[in-house]
């Protein structure tokens, strides 16, 4: 038998379903990455998900990002499209201070060599390590992607608009 | 009902002259199986359950060493992780049997529960049957006793402790470590990232194809590890069929649906009592939160996300009640 492997795109995704009996459907914090990228303005960093201090945010790469650094590694996972992620070593006079939680979004292209870069399509992860700047950069139509890291100054949170109530 | 634990070593009590299969003592529970269940027995009561349904349970239950919280074989037996120790339980989250005060738990170190229900696996699983693999690619467990197998009956439990595929960690799977794409995935286009790393950085740039990694495990709902920042821990999994347990975690964890869909039926962790039951397709997110316990099935194979906040010391703020069994108010 040939099976037919369903993926949901930015274009077509469907979503399912929340039954819920003697509970209340926002414990639940339904929602689909795909409507929430669609809804969101590029590179919006919106969380999908939240389990105390550390989310999965949403984002849809349109272009070229604004340039970002953590101190904690983080991860991007490439749910639709293509996007390259280049990387580039932070002088440590320019890292961002030890203990801060989530991304920092840098104010300019930081200045630091360069550590080379990573072409990604879907399904593919990429490692975002700490003591890095990286910024992600569609090739051709706009991609989806999430996020592995904790909440921190670029986190979005907008569960009524995203969750399912 | 608790009681103090007799021994905690397995023991032989009998052995199926006919069928082959021997039956086994730990503790104050007995356990023995026929050509088509698994009997448990424990003061005060007995439960039958279908002897696939406990193989797959009791092998993946020894493979997660005992996961995160509660793992129900059925919605009467089941095992609780202490993280050091192991409540082995029957009828204690199940108001029945509270009711008529025929449940009982016992605790015991969890490398006896270990080699417990290893010994016990060993025994009643015969050539020819992985009850890690979806049904439709595997053999009967029903019957009698045939040759053991001699392979490992745990694998595919190895996590990564930074990222898949950077250098002294985990490899991905791939035909040369003997994970053919599986036939549910073979309609996908799996590309390869590509990593250019300026001289100097090598090993420092990481990517792999996650997809094609889930794509080709040979194992159905086991979450492995992907990757990990401080406590956050992403697990893959492929899902085909139904989880052979009905969890119930101790912590809030939250799943993504990465391609497919799982029906999950969504129940209240102490009572049993049902919640409802959420569909989840590709794209979909949805929580799990600590109070509940759910079983999910999986008309085709799926592709899974599952995220859990690893930090040691969060089962007992949730059971304590310092932590809301749910992730957000909003």
């Amino acid at each position: 038998m040939a099976y037919r492997t369903h993926l949901g795109s930015l274009k077509s995704y469907q979503k399912g379903s929340l039954d819920i009996v003697n509970d209340d459907k926002k414990h639940y914090a339904f929602s689909n990455l795909f409507e929430v990228a669609g809804k969101a303005k590029p590179f919006e960093r919106v969380a999908v998900t939240k389990n105390i201090e550390y989310v999965v945010e949403v984002s849809k790469i349109d272009g070229t990002s604004p340039w970002y650094a953590a101190a904690h590694d983080e991860f991007v996972v490439i749910m639709d499209g293509d996007v390259t992620v280049n990387f580039v070593k932070l002088d440590p006079s320019a890292a961002v201070p030890t203990g801060k939680r989530g991304a920092t979004q840098l104010a300019a292209a930081p200045n630091g060599q360069k550590m080379g870069y990573v072409r990604a399509k879907l399904g593919n992860q990429v490692l975002l390590p700490t003591g890095a700047a990286y910024q992600l950069v569609s090739n051709g139509a706009p991609a989806v992607v999430l996020m592995q890291t904790l909440g921190g100054d670029v986190t979005i949170e907008r569960w009524k608009d995203i969750c399912i109530s | 009902m608790t009681a103090a634990t007799a021994s905690t070593d397995i023991k032989i009590v009998g052995k199926d002259s006919e069928l082959g299969f021997t039956e086994f003592q730990f503790g104050s529970f007995k356990f023995r199986r026929d050509e088509y269940f698994a009997h448990v027995a424990w003061p005060h009561g007995t439960r039958i359950i279908e002897i696939d349904r406990f193989l797959r349970a009791l092998v993946r239950d020894i493979g997660w060493q005992f996961f995160y919280g509660w793992i129900f074989f059925d919605d009467v037996f089941g095992t609780q992780n202490h993280y050091g120790s192991v409540d082995i339980f029957a009828g204690t989250y199940d108001g029945g049997y509270k009711a008529a005060k025929t449940d009982f738990m016992e605790t015991f170190p969890t490398d006896k529960v270990v080699t417990a229900f290893d010994t016990i696996a060993r025994d009643w699983i015969s050539e020819g049957y992985d009850p890690l693999r979806a049904p439709q690619e595997t053999g009967t467990p029903l019957g009698s006793k045939r040759e053991p197998r001699k392979d490992a009956l745990v694998r595919g439990f190895t996590p990564a402790t930074r990222m898949l595929g950077l250098p002294g960690d985990v490899t991905p799977r791939s035909d040369a470590t003997g994970h053919p794409v599986n036939r549910a995935f073979a309609d996908l286009k799996l590309e390869k990232p590509e990593v250019h790393a300026e001289k100097g950085f090598e090993g420092q740039l990481n990517a792999i194809n996650l997809f094609d990694h889930i794509a080709r495990s040979d194992v159905t709902w086991n979450p492995s590890v992907a990757s990990i920042t401080g406590a956050s821990i992403f697990c893959v999994t492929s899902e085909e069929h139904m989880l052979p347990v009905i969890h119930g975690n101790d912590r809030n964890e939250w799943f993504i649906q990465l391609s497919d869909e799982i029906h999950w039926q969504i129940q209240d962790k102490n009572t049993g009592n049902p919640r409802g039951r959420i569909v989840m397709k590709a794209g979909d997110v949805c929580a799990m939160p600590a109070d509940i316990r759910h079983q999910g099935f999986a008309p085709k194979r799926s592709m899974l996300l599952v995220a859990e906040n690893g930090t040691p010391g969060l089962d007992e703020l949730y059971a304590k009640g310092k932590l809301p069994p749910y992730p957000l108010d909003f």
